[in-house]
């Protein structure tokens, strides 16, 4: 009645910023979701897909900018839903019971028998033939399965009605047949007027679906086409960019005019799913975060590194990326922090040699730069780029040849950035091997070679000059249909 | 019921119940009575309600230490207050409620470890106990004495009453809608926020309800007794996590038997009751109560490991 436009979006955001502390995760954007399409979303980690999917269903409120909506959103009976790739079902509790919590109308009694029949009704539209029990406990159930639930309590009227549905990566526990039906249902569902939001890494996908693509990337639409205006390669262009002008490892040591760590020399490592090294070759593990990277790296070192005894002599140390999990002992001062790996080796009958540890403290000291006046000070005195050089320092310290770092640059400013590349590049030219998984395309092309991961397969193996945004990106999402 | 609630770690709470209590009636036949089985399991009774307490705070993935000292003060108040100034009374347990789900607001809006705030909480209680009640005395509540000592047909009425707490716990905790939004806190409650909850109410309200079973408690501990002490319930708090975990709860994850949680708190005072029939001195009444916990805890690591080898 009163609005000129032939169509209402069911959300509009206008100049939409979001600001975590100094973090511009949100920066100005401009969308608009009409009934009846499907959006697909794509961009790198940490291009503000999930800040931005918190927006729009009202989780997170905008720094600045405005969003409208003519649905109910947020709380209890929102008509905006979302499926988020973690899954986020009470474990402890059956389907039904599942839906409860998300219902704001089913109340009273025989309230478990009209949960049941509702949830079974969604999943017989989602899934035809899904065979779950709905009264069973969701931890008896498979991670498909349990996936299959979380859409089904998605798109379930739930007292209403959805009207937009937001799929983040909602098929990578799904196998190929399962993920169809859903594809043909969120089809069936945009005819019938809904709405959703489709974010996925499998491209084939994407363009199954989607009406409309928005690529994103740092916190910015960079583009925004219907899905014919795309091909592969150009949403694959879309979505890099990074750091062509940072010269890859190849490069730089050409550049420098020092040996490549040539196929000649040794390999080191080399495991069952296909993960080599040699020696003085710095490896990155590269892909979308989450995707068997960081369990590679803690099966090799384990694998290698398991036993009773702490041998003097170790074949591999770790960098920690996730300094307070597996890092840093917060109530130790930085020396012993930093010492931690040498003990055994430096310790005589069984005690440790407190002078030689305060020397090898004080070289470790000039040679990576800690800023402190006193290593006798609490670790947690240091900012976090400081705690990560005692991290590299004590895996460094130690004699061992393999050195591996677990996304060790979480965190630390650019500056500490530029050291810790020259120091790694230095020590893999005196013949350490590096194996180096990262979230930033910007530490991958400092290696030698890379080994993309995706769904916790390697997909692609880049060497030298073949190593590149765009070829990393295009390894990390399928390519295929299916 | 789905097949699920068959296997037989679901039903370890029933077997070492039964055991223990055939091992009882072979010692001591004349347990086999209206009579024998009321003395048998009537100081049971308030233990199996501090235990539905206790099972609400562990459903949340939290820990009430405070379980003893809050059920004394209540007992308390009971034999005194409440019989003095009845109106009076029930306000201060009505407060006691209240103070209980403020503490799980608290806890929750703070990120604070509850571990730690009930066991300050404990001395809180255990203080205003000594002082309301310096020496232990008191009387208990004509009524309030008739209601624990009737006489019901057919079976003693401290097995009607462990029935009713089972039958009441369960359909609230269990069957009732709220009671699952409360048992998803536990599983995972980023998951109860999303839909749209407000966390903050939500633990409020196990708390509170905490608080009630914790009255409960009191009320019926003075009814058996007739009088109280400000330290008369203070092994509560070990019985009812122990009960709770014999009842095949979990201490993390929202996974809660309430039925079972009942079944714990029998079982756990029939081992004390067991050993006196042995002719074996109280005194080692807390140690064969641990032994029965290590002894089930064990058997259902087996049947879980078994059901996780299937």
């Amino acid at each position: 009645m009163n609005t000129p436009q032939p169509v209402e979006a069911v959300v509009a955001l206008r100049g939409v910023h979001k600001q975590f502390g100094a973090v511009r995760a949100i920066d100005g954007i401009d969308l608009a979701l009409a009934p009846g399409e499907c959006v697909g979303l794509v961009g790198h980690n940490g291009a503000g897909k999930s800040t931005l999917v918190n927006l729009i269903n009202g989780t997170l409120k905008p720094s600045q900018g405005e969003i409208d909506s003519h649905v109910t959103r947020g709380g209890r009976g929102s008509a905006i839903r979302s499926v988020f790739q973690e899954l986020s079902l009470c474990p402890n509790l059956s389907a039904a019971e599942n839906l409860r919590i998300a219902h704001p109308t089913l109340k009273g009694l025989g309230w478990r028998r009209r949960a049941g029949a509702e949830i079974r009704t969604s999943l017989d539209q989602v899934f035809p033939g899904h065979g779950i029990d709905t009264d069973a406990r969701v931890d008896t159930l498979s991670i498909a399965q349990r996936q299959m639930i979380e859409i089904a309590i998605g798109f379930a009227p739930r007292g209403g009605q959805a009207r937009l549905v937001i799929l983040d990566e909602p098929t990578s526990s799904l196998d190929a047949g399962i993920a169809e039906q859903l594809l043909a249902h969120v089809e069936r569902f945009c005819a019938e007027g809904g709405t959703v939001v489709f974010i996925s890494h499998m491209l084939g996908e994407i363009f199954r679906v989607a009406s409309r693509i928005v690529v994103m990337q740092d916190g910015r639409v960079v583009a925004e086409r219907e899905s014919a205006g795309f091909d592969r390669d150009s949403l694959v262009d879309a979505m890099g960019h990074v750091a062509q002008h940072a010269p890859s490892g190849e490069q730089r040591r050409h550049a420098e005019g020092s040996a490549p760590a040539g196929a000649a020399s040794e390999t080191v490592i080399e495991d069952a799913a296909g993960l080599s090294a040699r020696r003085g070759e710095i490896v990155g593990l590269a892909g979308l975060a989450g995707h068997g990277q960081a369990e590679a790296l803690a099966k090799l070192y384990f694998a290698g590194t398991s036993g009773w005894r702490a041998p003097r002599k170790p074949r591999m140390a770790f960098v920690a990326g996730d300094r307070g999990r597996d890092g840093v002992l917060p109530l130790w001062s930085i020396l012993r922090n930093l010492s931690l790996s040498v003990l055994p080796a430096g310790a005589r009958r069984g005690a440790v040699d407190r002078r030689a540890e305060a020397t090898l403290g004080r070289e470790w000291q000039q040679r990576i730069g800690i800023r402190s006046d006193d290593l006798g000070n609490p670790i947690t005195s240091l900012s976090g780029g400081n705690q990560q050089k005692v991290l590299f320092a004590r895996a460094l310290a130690s004699s061992a040849p393999i050195v591996v770092m677990d996304d060790p640059m979480r965190g630390v400013d650019v500056g500490t950035k530029q050291e810790v590349y020259a120091l790694i590049r230095a020590e893999a030219d005196a013949g350490r091997t590096f194996l180096w998984y990262s979230t930033e395309t910007e530490e991958v092309c400092q290696c030698d070679r890379v080994f993309v991961f995706r769904d916790g397969k390697i997909s692609a193996e880049l060497s030298g000059a073949e190593i590149s945004e765009e070829r990393i990106l295009a390894a990390s999402f399928e390519m295929q249909e299916n | 019921m789905t097949r699920h609630s068959i296997s037989p770690r679901k039903l370890l709470p029933l077997i070492s119940f039964s055991v223990l209590l055939i091992a009882t009636f072979a010692l001591q036949e004349r347990a086999m009575s209206y009579l024998g089985l009321n003395l048998l399991f009537n100081l049971t009774i308030p233990i199996a309600l501090a235990t539905i307490g206790q099972l609400l705070i562990i459903m949340v993935n939290d820990i009430d230490l405070s379980v003893g000292a809050f059920v004394s003060l209540v007992a308390c108040i009971v034999s005194t207050l409440l019989v003095q100034h009845p109106w009076l009374g029930w306000l201060a347990l009505a407060g006691l409620v209240l103070a209980y789900a403020a503490l799980g607001a608290l806890i929750h809006r703070f990120d604070l470890p509850a571990i730690v705030v009930t066991l300050g909480m404990s001395f809180i209680w255990g203080g205003l106990a000594l002082v309301i009640m310096p020496a232990p005395g008191g009387t208990s509540p004509e009524w309030l004495r008739a209601l624990m000592t009737v006489k019901p047909p057919l079976a003693p009425m401290a097995v009607v009453a462990a029935l009713l707490i089972a039958a009441a716990a369960h359909l609230l905790i269990m069957r009732s809608g709220i009671g699952t939004v409360l048992r998803g806190l536990g599983g995972n409650s980023r998951s109860v926020a999303r839909a749209g909850w407000r966390l903050s109410g939500l633990y409020a309200l196990t708390y509170g309800l905490a608080g009630v079973f914790g009255v409960l408690a009191g009320l019926t501990l003075v009814g058996l007794y007739t009088s109280s002490g400000a330290s008369v319930a203070s092994s509560y708090t070990l019985l009812s996590i122990a009960g709770v975990i014999l009842g095949g709860g979990e201490f993390i994850g929202g996974r809660v038997s309430p039925i079972g949680a009942v079944l714990g708190a029998l079982t756990l005072s029939l081992a004390g009751s067991l050993l006196a029939f042995m002719h074996i001195s109280p005194d080692w009444q807390i140690g064969a109560q641990g032994a029965v916990l290590i002894l089930v805890l064990a058997a259902r690591l087996l049947f879980t490991r078994r059901e996780a080898l299937l």
